[in-house]
């Protein structure tokens, strides 16, 4: 039998998964407005729009209803370790060479701060294209590129995170962490040696 | 051991790279699709060509080329309704040119075909005092206006082809309009009708605040 240590809380779950169900109504919706093949075959342009719209809005508030409901120092700490990268961390990004990593591996902090600048550039630039159509001060004419190009990398990113996720051997078990909360310890201690479970 | 703030520079970096990007993106992607362009007809690097299909109503015009008509009417002398055959047997322009939209996105090369305005005008015989011309769309509420010197404008059309075949659906099937130095939103698309008027009218963007004259590069707030 092997024992379970507590990988992730559920504040930081619950931040995962609604940033996840906000992503993929974004993604959705937006898909319909950005592909002219699918624009045709779902219509009411109006209504999609809408619903583009409030899931912005809806996906902004949610984050922050679960920060600010949430265990916010704990949310502060795992904000502080994802943004620290030692030795090991540059090692393991930079030489592609295998180096103790904490509870989170280099290539996940830089997934966090490359998804929470997209987040953040998501959510300026649809504002702007929103305001943009109701007022011309607030049109620039870059708007639709950078609202778009964002777009392309966040599914460049989605990409690899679902398949280190869901498919890659080594690390698909980390998906029972963003879940259920634990992993197997020795599977902790293989790829996150430098984390100490408590 | 040593530790760096990498996590927070990885952050501010991209969104200060995001956020000037709203200064210099348009003509970075302008200046990387001219260079591949060659390479962009073969394998679009954006789908349909960087094309967008904007509606403002539920659904799509349908065409039905049995039952459709263009109507001209308004201050003529001899208003004239044609099918869809009668259009086609009208002689044929052609031209390639670029579509702006306002939102930003814009697609070069657009290989038109269809008729000029003025030989529409020719056979209806305008009053003096009809001074505009205002297009109606099948996609109600669409519609907007051009006086008749914009509408005289040697590369404005109206389009019943593209990039080489008939018009499709989602491009305002089976006739739009095109003016290439305005904004998208003054080339209605699904044209049913156009009435010859004294003077122009607030279109369908104009009446929510869009500049009646939408010259490329020069209204709606660009180019001030």
């Amino acid at each position: 039998m092997s024992r379970y240590v507590r990988r992730f809380s559920r504040t930081e779950r619950v931040l995962h998964w609604a940033n996840a169900l906000g992503f993929f109504t974004l993604l959705g919706s937006g898909l319909v407005l950005y592909l002219p093949s699918l624009a045709v075959a779902v219509g009411r342009r109006p209504l999609v729009k809408d619903i583009h719209f409030w899931s912005g809005i809806g996906w902004v508030v949610l984050l922050c209803l679960v920060v600010l409901a949430g265990d916010r120092r704990g949310i502060l700490r795992t904000a502080r370790e994802l943004d620290r990268f030692d030795r090991d961390d540059l090692r393991f990004l930079l030489a592609r060479r295998p180096a103790p990593q904490g509870r989170f591996n280099a290539g996940q902090k830089l997934n966090a701060a490359l998804t929470a600048a997209f987040t953040l550039l998501f959510f300026v630039s649809g504002m702007l294209l929103w305001l943009g159509e109701r007022d011309t001060r607030f049109r620039l004419e870059s708007t639709v590129i950078l609202h778009d190009g964002l777009m392309y990398a966040a599914l460049v990113l989605l990409a690899g995170h679902l398949y280190l996720a869901l498919f890659h051997p080594a690390t698909r078990h980390a998906l029972r962490g963003i879940t259920l909360g634990t992993v197997r310890e020795d599977w902790a201690r293989r790829h996150h040696a430098k984390w100490a479970p408590r | 051991m040593s530790e760096a703030r990498v996590g927070r520079g990885v952050f501010l970096t991209t969104v200060a790279a995001g956020l000037s990007s709203l200064w210099w993106g348009k003509r970075v992607w302008t200046g990387v699709s001219r260079a591949i362009g060659p390479v962009e007809s073969l394998v679009p690097l954006v789908p349909s060509g960087g094309w967008r299909i904007y509606t403002v109503s539920g659904s799509l015009p349908a065409f039905d080329p049995a039952t459709w008509r263009l109507e001209l009417a308004g201050a003529v002398r001899r208003p004239l309704s044609l099918d869809y055959r009668e259009l086609l047997a009208l002689p044929k322009a052609e031209q390639v040119s670029t579509f702006h939209c306002v939102t930003g996105w814009t697609v070069r090369n657009v290989a038109w075909g269809g008729v000029r305005i003025g030989d529409l005008l020719a056979r209806v015989e305008p009053h003096p005092d009809a001074h505009a011309l205002r297009f109606v769309s099948a996609e109600h509420p669409y519609e907007d206006y051009l006086t008749l010197e914009q509408a005289g404008l040697a590369d404005v059309l109206l389009a019943y082809e593209m990039d080489g075949k008939p018009l499709s659906r989602a491009h305002g099937a089976p006739l739009r309009l095109v003016i290439p130095d305005m904004y998208g939103y003054k080339n209605v698309k699904w044209l049913r009708r156009i009435e010859l008027v004294p003077r122009e009218g607030l279109g369908y963007w104009e009446q929510l605040g869009y500049d009646q004259d939408a010259w490329v590069g020069r209204s709606n707030g660009y180019g001030a």
